[in-house]
C-alpha cells in the first residue's frame, strides 16, 4: 500500500496530531538546530561556542528565546503597521506549511493506526512546496517594504530578486527528478528511489539544487539579504523581539525544510542507507524516522560548513552565478536527460544511447574551451597573462622589510 | 609563509625572478580545485584543541610586568614609602591621581622622614595604566600589581582610596603610625639598612 492510500484513511483526530507533532518537531528542531550550528561554527573557527546555560549549552537557544520574548516590541513610526505586523507571520507560516507533504516515515503503527508521518501527500506535493517557499518570501519582502526605512528595504529587494532567481534554478533541477520519478507526489519520488538515489542518478541536478537551496533560504554565503556588513540587518532590520524571533524560526525552519526536501529528493527519503534496507522494519517502521532525521541532519550540516567557510558573495557575482550558470547549465542539463529517458523508454538501442553521450560530452568540452580561449584573450587585451606589468599605475613596492616597517 | 612580507631585491616593480615571492601583488583567483580545499580547512579545524580560555574558572596568568592595579609599598618595618611629593598625579596623563601631603609627626610617622601622602586615590575610571606614576615615584612607592579585575557597579567604587591600594602588612611589619628606626634617618630607609623592624616601634605583626 502506498503511502498516500495510508494516509487517506486518515480519522480527522491522527491528522490533527500529526500536525501537532510536526509543528512542535519544527519548534524544536529549530531551537537544537540554532545550538548546533553556533557549537560547529564555534567549533570551525576553534572557539568552544555557547556552553554556559544547561550542559553543553544546550539550553542557550531557548535562554535566547525567553530574552527575546521579554523585549521591547517596537514599530517604528515610518512602519505600515498591518504590513509589518503580518510580515513575519506570512513568512513563519509559509515555511511550516511545506512541511505538510514532506515523509518523515514509510508505514508506522501510530496509536492502533496504520498510517505513516506525512500529514498529506499531493500528487503535486514538490509544486506545493516550491509554491509555499515563494509565499514565504513574501514575508521578507513587505518586511523589508513596511519597514518605512532605507536598509530593510534594499534587504527586502535583494531577497524578493534572489528568491526569484534562485527559484528557476530550483525548478528546473527538480525537473530532473519528475522526469525519472514520474511523478511529482513526494512519497511516489522516495518510493521511485528504491534503487539508486537520485543523488547519483541526476548528481548535476542534485548539486544545483544543493546551491539554489542556500540562496532560496538566504543562508551564508548568499545572505545578501540581511547582510549584516552591509545592510546592518536588512529586512529585519527594524524588527524586534517577537516578531523578530518569528523570523528568525522562520529561517530556520526554512533551513530544515528545504533540508527534508532534498533528503526527499535526492537522498531516498527515509529511506535507510544503501545495504541497511533491514533497519526499515525496526521498531515497527519508525526506525525510518531516525534515517530520514540523519539525512535532514547532514544537509544542515552542509549548510553550517558553507557559513563557516565561504565569504558572502558580492551581489552582482551571485546574480551573474545564477542567471548565467545555474539556469543555462540545468536547461542544458535537462534536455540530456530527457533525451536519455526517452531513448531509454523507447528501447533505443546501447549504442544510440551511448553516441548521444558521447555527442553531449564533446559539445560540452567544445563549449567550455570555447568559454576559456575568450577569456584568455580577455586576459591577454588586458596585458595580464604573460607577466607583464598592468598597465594602470600601481604604487611601487617597497624593496626591504625595514622600508616596509617604516612605511 | 605566503602573506608574509619578505625582503625583496633592490630592483623596484615585480621583477619576475620575484613573482612567487610577491604573492601580495596576484591577484589571480585560486583554481576552483584549491578553493574547494578551504572546506577541508574548516573541517579539520573542528577537531583540533579549542583555543578559549574559560575565564572566570580558569585563569591564566598575565605577562610578568602587566599593567594591572597599583600598589603603595611599606618599608620592611612596616612605614609607607609614600612621601606625598605628588611626582605621580604630575606625572599622569589621565589626570587619575589625587595626593594630599601632610607632615609626619616625631614619634609618629606614617613614612620616614618628613612628609607622607595623607590622601592618596586613584580614579580607575580615568588610569590608562600606561605606568609614568611608576616611573616618576622617587622612592619607588608606587607599583603596579597584576590584578585586572577592576569592573565595578559605581563610579565611586572606582575611585580606591590610600586604603585600597596600600600593600598588605607582612609579618615582622608595625603598623604605621610609629617612631622611626632607631638611630636611622630617611636616607637609611631609601638605602634598604632597615631591614626590620625594632620592639621600640611597637608590636610587630606575627605570623
Amino acid at each position: 500500500m502506498s503511502n498516500a492510500e495510508l494516509i487517506g484513511q486518515d480519522p480527522g483526530w491522527i491528522i490533527a496530531l500529526k500536525g501537532l507533532i510536526v509543528f512542535a518537531a519544527c519548534v524544536f528542531l529549530t531551537i537544537m538546530s540554532v545550538w548546533g550550528e553556533r557549537r560547529i561554527v564555534a567549533r570551525m573557527q576553534q572557539r568552544s561556542g555557547p556552553n554556559r546555560v544547561g550542559k553543553f549549552g544546550l539550553l542557550q537557544a531557548l535562554v535566547d528565546g525567553v530574552k527575546l520574548a521579554l523585549k521591547e516590541d517596537l514599530i517604528p513610526k515610518a512602519a505600515d503597521r498591518i504590513v509589518f505586523v503580518l510580515a513575519p507571520i506570512i513568512s513563519t507560516t509559509a515555511c511550516f506549511m511545506a512541511f505538510a507533504v514532506i515523509p518523515m516515515t514509510g508505514p508506522v503503527n501510530f496509536f492502533g493506526q496504520q498510517t505513516a508521518m506525512q500529514l498529506t501527500d499531493l500528487s503535486v506535493g514538490v509544486l506545493y512546496v516550491l509554491a509555499i517557499a515563494s509565499v514565504g518570501v513574501y514575508g521578507i519582502v513587505l518586511a523589508g517594504w513596511s519597514s518605512g526605512s532605507t536598509y530593510p528595504l534594499l534587504g527586502g529587494l535583494r531577497s524578493s530578486a534572489q528568491v526569484i532567481s534562485y527559484e528557476v534554478a530550483m525548478g528546473l533541477s527538480l525537473v530532473a527528478v519528475f522526469i525519472y520519478a514520474g511523478s511529482m507526489s513526494t512519497s511516489e519520488i522516495v518510493a521511485a528511489q528504491d534503487q539508486w538515489w537520485y543523488a547519483v542518478v541526476l548528481f548535476p541536478s542534485f548539486i544545483i539544487y544543493m546551491i539554489s537551496m542556500v540562496g532560496e533560504t538566504n543562508r551564508a554565503p548568499f545572505d545578501l539579504a540581511e547582510a549584516e556588513g552591509e545592510l546592518v540587518g536588512g529586512f529585519h532590520t527594524e524588527y524586534s523581539s517577537l516578531k523578530f524571533a518569528l523570523f528568525f524560526l522562520s529561517e530556520y525552519v526554512n533551513m530544515i525544510a528545504v533540508s527534508a526536501l532534498a533528503t526527499t529528493l535526492f537522498l531516498g527519503g527515509y529511506r535507510a542507507l544503501p545495504g541497511l534496507g533491514f533497519t526499515e522494519q525496526w521498531l515497527g517502521g519508525w526506525f525510518t524516522l531516525f534515517w530520514f532525521l540523519i539525512k535532514v541532519l547532514a544537509f544542515f550540516f552542509v549548510f553550517v560548513w558553507l557559513r563557516g567557510t565561504l565569504p558572502r558573495l558580492r551581489y552582482d557575482q551571485f546574480m551573474k552565478f545564477g542567471w548565467k550558470v545555474l539556469i543555462p547549465f540545468s536547461l542544458a542539463w535537462i534536455m540530456v536527460v530527457a533525451t536519455l529517458r526517452v531513448l531509454s523508454q523507447q528501447n533505443a538501442p546501447r549504442l544510440v544511447i551511448f553516441a548521444f553521450v558521447f555527442a553531449v560530452a564533446l559539445i560540452y568540452l567544445a563549449v567550455t574551451s570555447l568559454v576559456d580561449r575568450k577569456q584568455n584573450q580577455i586576459k591577454k587585451a588586458a596585458n595580464l597573462i604573460d607577466g607583464n606589468e598592468p598597465e594602470f599605475p600601481i604604487p611601487a613596492i617597497p624593496t626591504s622589510r625595514v622600508e616596509q616597517l617604516n612605511g | 609563509m605566503a602573506d608574509e612580507l619578505l625582503p625583496r631585491h633592490e630592483e623596484f616593480g615585480l621583477a619576475k625572478s620575484d613573482q612567487d615571492k610577491a604573492p601580495i601583488t596576484n591577484q589571480e583567483s585560486a583554481s576552483f580545485p584549491k578553493q574547494l580545499l578551504g572546506f577541508w580547512v574548516t573541517f579539520k579545524t573542528m577537531f583540533k584543541k579549542v583555543n578559549t580560555v574559560q575565564y572566570p574558572e580558569e585563569k591564566e596568568p598575565t605577562a610578568e610586568r602587566f599593567h594591572g592595579r597599583h600598589q603603595l609599598n611599606r618599608h620592611p618595618d612596616g612605614l609607607e614609602k609614600c612621601i606625598g611629593c605628588e611626582l605621580c598625579a604630575w606625572a599622569c596623563p589621565a589626570d587619575a591621581i589625587y595626593v594630599e601631603g601632610a607632615d609626619n609627626k616625631e614619634g609618629e610617622q606614617y613614612s620616614p622622614g618628613e612628609r607622607y601622602g595623607k590622601v592618596y586615590q586613584i580614579n580607575y575610571l580615568r588610569c590608562i595604566f600606561c605606568g609614568l606614576c611608576i616611573e616618576a615615584c622617587p622612592t619607588r612607592a608606587l607599583t603596579m600589581t597584576n590584578e585586572y579585575e577592576l569592573a565595578d557597579n559605581t563610579r565611586a567604587k572606582l575611585i580606591f582610596e590610600k586604603d585600597d591600594l596600600l600593600g598588605p602588612l607582612r609579618a615582622g611589619m608595625v603598623p604605621p603610625p610609629h617612631p622611626m628606626y632607631p638611630n636611622t634617618d630617611d636616607g637609611n630607609y631609601y638605602r634598604g639598612e632597615v631591614t626590620g623592624s625594632h620592639p621600640s616601634q611597637g608590636v610587630a605583626k606575627s605570623d
